[in-house]
């Protein structure tokens, strides 16, 4: 299961960087991609597991950057 | 961002205020400074305490706080605020040179269609095209670029699709022609009924993977990736090292000189430049490339591009046109044109490819009345009677079992030999032709350094060899099966050097085990085929196999930008860290090998951007 979200005001590449990792190493993500150009975050992950999952990468992305917002794309 | 002018501008006023005053009173003196501080840097240190609440030390914030805050204590006044104010003058400007570039690359990918004109009886409905179904009907007028994949069922028209293919050359669409998202209208109204949904239409897949180019990274920016996550907490343990040591080691050291060279450690530890301007190259090279009609399904294969040593072609469909012709006829006893009638006459009857060519090359339509008794003679070739004339037309083999003499059979390519009356009549060569870019695609390979030039075909030997001589490739391996394909692939592999990489050009139908086992696999005329676009590493939306060498040469211009960057980033900062541990540099060179740098990166991997027509 793969879903896309925008991180709206995305500043920083290496904090994107941060985030890609860390939203990687969460429980049942299979893969997480940021991409600073687009502004892109795509998860990877089981589907029975992605509600969490999508609350976590939230909060790790509010840690690093805390201007950003993510939204559903 | 006009916030953050102003407070530039209104902070840096009352910083020259302070340094033109130079007030006599400490106290006084401190406090125009502090002003100009709060002005520009609240902000900063704000976040930076907030950011340390929530577990995050070390982020850009508290580096330039503590680094400027320490320069107050340190006496540097006029430097603390000047610090933060061109870490804010840089800031702004690389926020605002990385937003130029998402909007080019924005630019680069505006292909997506906004609407479509969906039909519902006589009325037309604009809908977002992610609402369209397979089966309904849809209008584009002139002007409008094509929501979906779909086949028209009224109308022509002109398309223009260079959005996909980089190719300027409009082209015809009418009643039954596929239509592909994308591509723009020019002339005409056209109806269409929708083939695909949107998610699966041709501009969708295309968008999706030029985005998700960058998920596969290259080597460089996998090392930067991990070169950064070591390089700030090194340089922030070597500054508290710095700070400490010397004046507790070094006789007569003062603190406040050891701090001062620990501060612009700080300042040069954020490996912005570095992480900014990598994958922005990268994806600038992607970008421009797909501009141009070539698809690079990531960066890592951008990469491999610039390192290709061998390139191997498949001959059929990519450097030839995949199309049979008439190129000779040798006529014995009669008019070339008669010979060309007769044996057009006598293959009428059949399909294959051959006889396809011959009735094209003899273009007047065929009267069944002029023959009888055709008579198929499976892997010879046929016997027929025209205008009550025996002809007897086939391959050499033929001929020997009719017991006729006739020339040679190395004339390149297929030939048919033809027999009058049981005797010999002439024969007529029908091979493919060479794309028209084929020769200069193969100079420009070799302009670009590619060390060997290598065909593979199923075709026979003289075919073989004859396309090989006039293209000028190194080498050619003729009647291969498919799978000898990949046995050669492996061969091949052997003559390259360790670092070199290997690519493979095929039509990507029947080539999928080659295409796969290449390091890169390209497929040509990707443009409406999702077997290709899903097989091969690099897809080229046209025909031309010239594409291959702008492809190599826009991953040649990227990876050049993206080493000078490294190479200048990390050489100004190392030069910068070892000038300020000696106490050579000020605060001034640390913010101008953090920001500036940055900036001058930024700046630079906009040429890969750039990459318009190559």
């Amino acid at each position: 299961m793969k879903k896309t979200f925008k991180l709206n005001g995305l500043e920083c590449a290496n904090c994107a960087a941060k985030m890609e990792q860390a939203i990687g190493k969460l429980e049942g993500v299979q893969n997480a991609t940021v991409n600073f150009m687009t502004t892109k975050l795509v998860i990877e992950a089981e589907e029975d597991k992605l509600p969490a999952i999508v609350e976590a990468a939230e909060k790790i992305v509010k840690k690093i950057e805390p201007d950003v917002v993510l939204i559903k794309a | 961002m006009r916030k953050r002018l102003i407070r530039i501008v209104a902070g840096g006023v009352v910083l020259a205020v302070a340094m033109i005053l130079r007030l006599e009173n400490p106290l006084l003196d401190l406090a125009i400074y502090l002003v100009s501080y709060i002005i520009v840097g609240w902000d900063v240190v704000f976040k930076a305490v907030k950011n340390i609440f929530r577990g995050r030390v070390f982020d850009e914030n508290f580096l330039m706080s503590i680094a400027t805050i320490g320069a107050f204590f340190v006496g540097e006044y006029p430097e603390g605020v000047a610090v933060m104010l061109f870490y804010l003058v840089g800031e702004t400007f690389q926020s605002y040179a990385v937003d130029r570039s998402r909007k080019s690359i924005a630019e680069l990918m505006d292909i997506r269609p906004d609407y479509a004109n969906v039909k519902h009886g006589e009325e037309l409905v604009k809908t977002d095209p992610d609402d369209v179904k397979i089966g309904d009907i849809i209008v584009i007028k002139a002007g409008e670029r094509i929501p979906l994949d779909g086949r028209v069922i009224e109308g022509s028209s002109m398309v223009d699709t260079s959005a996909l293919t980089g190719e300027s050359v409009p082209r015809e669409i009418t009643v039954g022609s596929e239509l592909l998202s994308g591509c723009i209208n020019i002339s005409g109204v056209i109806t269409a009924e929708v083939q695909k949904e949107f998610s699966e239409s041709t501009v969708s897949k295309i968008l999706d993977l030029v985005e998700n180019a960058s998920s596969k990274k290259s080597k460089s920016e996998q090392f930067i990736t991990r070169f950064a996550r070591y390089y700030t907490p090194v340089v922030v343990g070597l500054a508290v090292l710095l700070a400490v040591i010397p004046p507790l080691v070094i006789q007569g050291a003062a603190f406040s000189d050891w701090i001062y060279r620990a501060l612009a450690f700080l300042v040069v530890s954020c490996p912005c430049a570095l992480v900014v301007s990598i994958p922005l190259s990268f994806f600038g090279g992607i970008g421009g490339a797909s501009r141009n009609g070539i698809l690079i399904k990531g960066s890592n294969y951008l990469e491999a591009l610039a390192q290709t040593e061998i390139v191997v072609f498949d001959k059929t469909g990519t450097l030839t046109k995949g199309v049979f012709n008439v190129q000779e006829i040798h006529a014995e006893q009669m008019p070339e044109q008669d010979l060309l009638e007769l044996t057009a006459y006598a293959e009428s009857y059949s399909n294959h490819p051959i006889s396809l060519s011959l009735k094209r090359a003899y273009s007047k339509d065929i009267d069944n009345s002029r023959i009888s008794d055709v008579e198929e003679l499976s892997g010879f070739g046929v016997k027929a009677t025209v205008d009550g004339k025996r002809v007897s037309a086939g391959n050499k083999k033929l001929m020997e079992r009719l017991g006729i003499p006739c020339a040679a059979d190395d004339l390149g390519g297929t030939v048919v030999h033809v027999a009058v009356d049981n005797s010999y009549a002439g024969y007529i060569v029908i091979a493919d032709e060479l794309k028209e870019d084929a020769i200069k695609a193969i100079r420009e390979l070799k302009a670009a350094n590619i060390r060997q030039t290598v065909m593979l075909t199923g075709d026979n030997e003289s075919a073989a060899q004859k396309a090989a001589k006039a293209l000028g490739l190194d080498k050619y391996y003729a009647n291969l099966l498919p799978a000898d394909k990949v046995a050669r692939l492996e061969e091949l592999y052997n003559e390259k050097t360790a670092k070199g990489k290997l690519a493979f050009i095929g039509d990507g139908i029947n080539d999928a085990p080659v295409l796969a086992r290449a390091d890169i696999g390209i497929a040509m005329g990707g443009l409406g085929s999702d077997a290709a676009i899903e097989a091969a590493d690099v897809v080229i939306m046209t025909d031309e196999p010239s594409k291959i060498a702008s492809a190599i040469r826009v991953a040649k211009k990227t990876l050049g930008i993206a080493r000078q960057n490294t190479i200048f980033s990390l050489g100004v900062k190392i030069a910068v860290l070892i000038l300020s541990a000696m106490g050579l540099a000020s605060l001034w060179w640390a913010v101008f090998a953090d920001v500036g740098v940055t900036v001058i990166a930024v700046l630079n991997s906009f040429r890969a951007l750039a990459i318009k027509k190559i």
